[in-house]
């Protein structure tokens, strides 16, 4: 086509694209220099690009982990990553070392460490423990609060370590074993029965009357491990029941609800799923969550 | 007749210019391409004042990271110095952490108060002498000037084909302005790390890639700003000049043309009479040398920054024929239509605008200088723990968390004694010491150390919701004390 073919428009000169709407026609005003020029640049930047980075896909055997050119910089953002992990972990090594072997009170005293621990314990519980713990370790219903001076297992260093390697109530034969019965579903007790031992239990610690029934059933249902006394058996994990402290709740309902059932708490082993280094950093932080017992255990095999 | 023959005529050693006022609003459209401005030398006390001001701030600038300060071991010894990686900003004896932001926004007040206070008394005498934009263009045009010669031969060189003259003449404007540029953008760079190892590593290819993405990207807007857009950064970009309309008014000093004593202007040849016209001989003077392109004798406007050139060129001519100075001069807007009346100009330097300005600056310098002389090197921060809120012992009693934290700004390690004062019966237990050891908390030199303590309130001590206590840090040694007041929760209802 020669250009007196084409229609000029009379103000600007410009030529028409030949397209018109309604008697508006479109002027073929040319793409402004700057712009033209950015384009150009970004078409010259993209063969650069190609040249040093992973760029063309489909091309089998290009690279070790995929099928992709990888660029003459080689980069590869995921071996990024995997260094970038190296190095946290090598920036936290000393610390771990520190802490293998560290008795509780030789943490406590070595401020580095102890912030370390802190940081490092806070960070794994929160990945792991807080989903049935909470978050600030309160515990919920049926999962212990661990901030207090309760313990079910016991509280020293080396108990709490004991609990997190092997469970509770896991298949580890190391692990923490005991079953209650659950005295209303098998039918050891009638239901007025659990309803005398649950207000015997409740007045121990003084939420109830005294009932003289409950008494003597629980002298012969109950005190083999929970004690005569109702001040529990850490040896079988048997809560002390005169304390103010209830697991399963203080309501005469929740009470009665725990006899009938028979509870059957687990938590897994740690073993194996964590790195020995950050089950010691865990037991350490439960630990000096405020309630840790007899500060002078070491964890066995250390 | 001609120009040339009109000039000729003209009082000796006065050169007729038909400069243009290219960059003038009222000849200026609005879609108009830039047009190349050519500034022409002028002499004279205010040439010769922001020659002095331009040594003194380039100076400034590009050595100020030179000078050291003694700060001790381990500290750095630079004397200016904006530390990110160690969280710090010293200045001299003065040591700022990340908290202490505020300073610097106390300062950047009274940057701005100073800013306001001195237009309304002298008008833009930061853009006219001290503006970083006025201070490079200023020196770039003096290398504009080295290769190219005074405006009309650069004008000439411009409208001439291409040569080996002309060529080379360019290319060396232009690699100097990059060498400028390269240093003021290097010079930023070390504020912010050792001036000494940054100026090594930089020429040996070993700083940070950030360095060298700084130094490019200031030596580019340098080399930008200063060498090509100059003028329209002034008035296209720089939101001051919209600004200071509101911070000037008719007392303000600005510079300004008398039209009372210039009007009606006209040529002059030598020896005719003075009467009936006014002092402009219209010879374009004040033009020729104005950075900005405009007509002083317009009035004051936007464009101008009010560098005073015009007031050089102008007061060369008039004593070149024999009328006195200051036809463009320093004046007020309401004493020229004073002295058009007849009347004697009066300066109000105390005036509403200037009094409120001055106070306030004088306000905020002087919370500044408490806050400067009463800044503690310790700083104490308790946040109790909220999840759990509280924790309830087995025997009753009810347990509280605390995170204690403790800047110590000192250059050296310190043992601080905390204090609980509250209900005597909190037992207090810091991790890491002994149920009846002195709650001791040692911080290393310029440390913030964070320490966990319980305080545990025995069941028979609950009474009500809440109690209030006061931690207190002492230092035993300089007496020093922070404090700040927490709670403690006990659940009872």
């Amino acid at each position: 086509m020669s250009d007196n073919k084409l229609e000029h428009d009379d103000h600007t000169g410009t030529a028409t694209t030949g397209h018109e709407w309604d008697g508006i026609k479109e002027l073929d005003t040319p793409l402004p220099r700057w712009w033209l020029w950015i384009f150009y640049a970004t078409i010259f930047w993209s063969v650069i690009y190609m040249i040093f980075m992973p760029a063309i896909p489909g091309l089998p055997g290009m690279s070790a982990e995929g099928d992709h050119t990888r660029g003459l910089r080689n980069h590869s953002e995921r071996a990024n990553v995997a260094a970038a992990i190296e190095a946290l972990e090598a920036s936290r090594a000393s610390g771990f070392e520190a802490l293998r072997g560290a008795s509780i009170e030789e943490i406590e005293n070595d401020p580095q460490l102890l912030q370390f621990v802190r940081a490092a314990g806070e960070s794994a519980f929160g990945d792991n423990c807080a989903t049935c713990h909470g978050a600030g370790a309160q515990g919920f219903v049926g999962y212990p609060n661990l901030n207090d001076d309760v313990w079910l297992w016991g509280g020293t260093y080396q108990d709490i370590h004991d609990t997190l390697m092997y469970g509770i109530r896991t298949e580890h034969p190391d692990t923490r074993m005991s079953i209650m019965p659950a005295f209303g579903r098998d039918e050891l007790l009638s239901n007025s029965q659990i309803q005398a031992v649950s207000d015997h239990v409740l007045s121990l610690s003084g939420l109830a009357e005294a009932n003289s029934e409950g008494a003597e059933i629980y002298a012969i249902q109950c005190a083999s491990c929970h004690m005569d006394d109702g001040r529990g058996d850490r040896m079988q994990g048997a809560p002390n029941l005169t304390d103010g402290e209830w697991l399963y709740g203080s309501e005469r309902d929740q009470v009665i609800n725990i006899i009938y059932r028979g509870p059957y708490g687990v938590m897994p082993g740690w073993e194996g799923r964590l790195d020995d280094a950050t089950i010691d950093a865990l037991a350490a932080y439960v630990f000096l969550l405020g309630g840790g017992e007899d500060a002078t255990a070491r964890p066995t095999g250390q | 007749m001609t120009d040339t023959q009109k000039n000729s005529m003209a009082a000796p050693g006065i050169a007729q210019h038909d400069a243009e006022a290219v960059n003038a609003s009222q000849t200026r459209e609005l879609y108009q391409a830039r047009q190349q401005i050519y500034p022409k030398l002028a002499h004279g006390k205010f040439r010769a004042l922001k020659w002095f001001v331009m040594a003194v701030t380039l100076g400034i600038y590009y050595l100020l990271p030179f000078v050291r300060w003694d700060r001790g071991e381990g500290a750095p010894d630079q004397a200016v110095l904006v530390d990110f990686a160690g969280r710090r900003f010293y200045f001299f004896f003065i040591e700022i952490w990340p908290q202490e932001v505020y300073y610097i926004t106390g300062l950047l007040i009274l940057a701005a108060l100073a800013l306001f206070l001195a237009t309304a008394l002298f008008g833009r005498v930061w853009c006219g002498y001290a503006c970083p934009q006025t201070v490079w263009t200023d020196l770039f045009i003096v290398v504009e000037r080295f290769f190219e010669g005074d405006r009309n031969a650069r004008m000439k060189l411009d409208k001439a084909k291409w040569s080996f003259n002309k060529a080379w003449r360019k290319i060396g404007k232009h690699a100097v302005w990059l060498l400028i540029a390269l240093a003021t953008g290097g010079a930023w760079i070390l504020y912010f790390h050792d001036a000494f190892d940054v100026v090594q590593n930089f020429l040996t290819g070993q700083a940070a890639l950030s360095s060298y993405l700084f130094a490019g990207v200031l030596t580019f807007t340098t080399y930008t700003l200063a060498g090509t857009m100059r003028e329209q950064v002034c008035t296209y970009m720089c939101p001051w000049p919209r600004i200071q309309a509101a911070m000037t008014d008719r007392e303000a000093l600005n510079v300004t043309y008398r039209y009372d004593r210039g009007e009606p202007r006209g040529r002059h040849k030598k020896g005719e009479s003075w009467d009936d016209r006014g002092d402009c001989i219209d010879c374009k003077q004040c033009v020729a040398v104005c950075p900005m392109g405009i007509d002083i004798r317009d009035g004051s406007q936007l464009e101008c920054i009010q560098c005073a050139l015009c007031i050089d060129a102008c007061d060369d001519i008039m004593s070149k024929i024999d009328r006195p100075t200051g036809l463009i001069t320093y004046e007020t807007d309401d004493n020229i239509d004073r002295m058009a009346a007849g009347d004697k100009p009066r300066y109000r330097f105390f005036r509403v605008r200037t009094m409120v300005y001055a106070v306030a600056f004088a306000l905020v310098a002087l919370v500044m200088l408490t806050a400067l002389i009463n800044r503690t090197e310790l700083e104490l921060n308790a946040q109790r723990d909220r999840n759990p809120n509280f924790v309830v012992l087995s025997d009753g009693s009810v347990r509280n968390g605390y995170n204690i934290k403790v800047v110590n700004k000192a250059g050296e390690e310190r043992v601080f004694q905390l204090i609980i004062e509250g209900d005597p019966q909190l037992r207090p237990r810091l991790l890491g010491a002994s149920e009846d050891a002195p709650l001791s908390l040692m911080v290393g030199p310029d440390e913030t150390q964070d320490f966990l303590l319980y305080l545990t309130l025995p069941a028979d001590a609950i009474d009500g919701p809440r109690e209030e206590l006061m931690f207190r840090v002492v230092d035993p040694a300089s007496g020093e004390t922070a404090s700040t007041r927490s709670v403690f929760v006990t659940g009872a209802e």
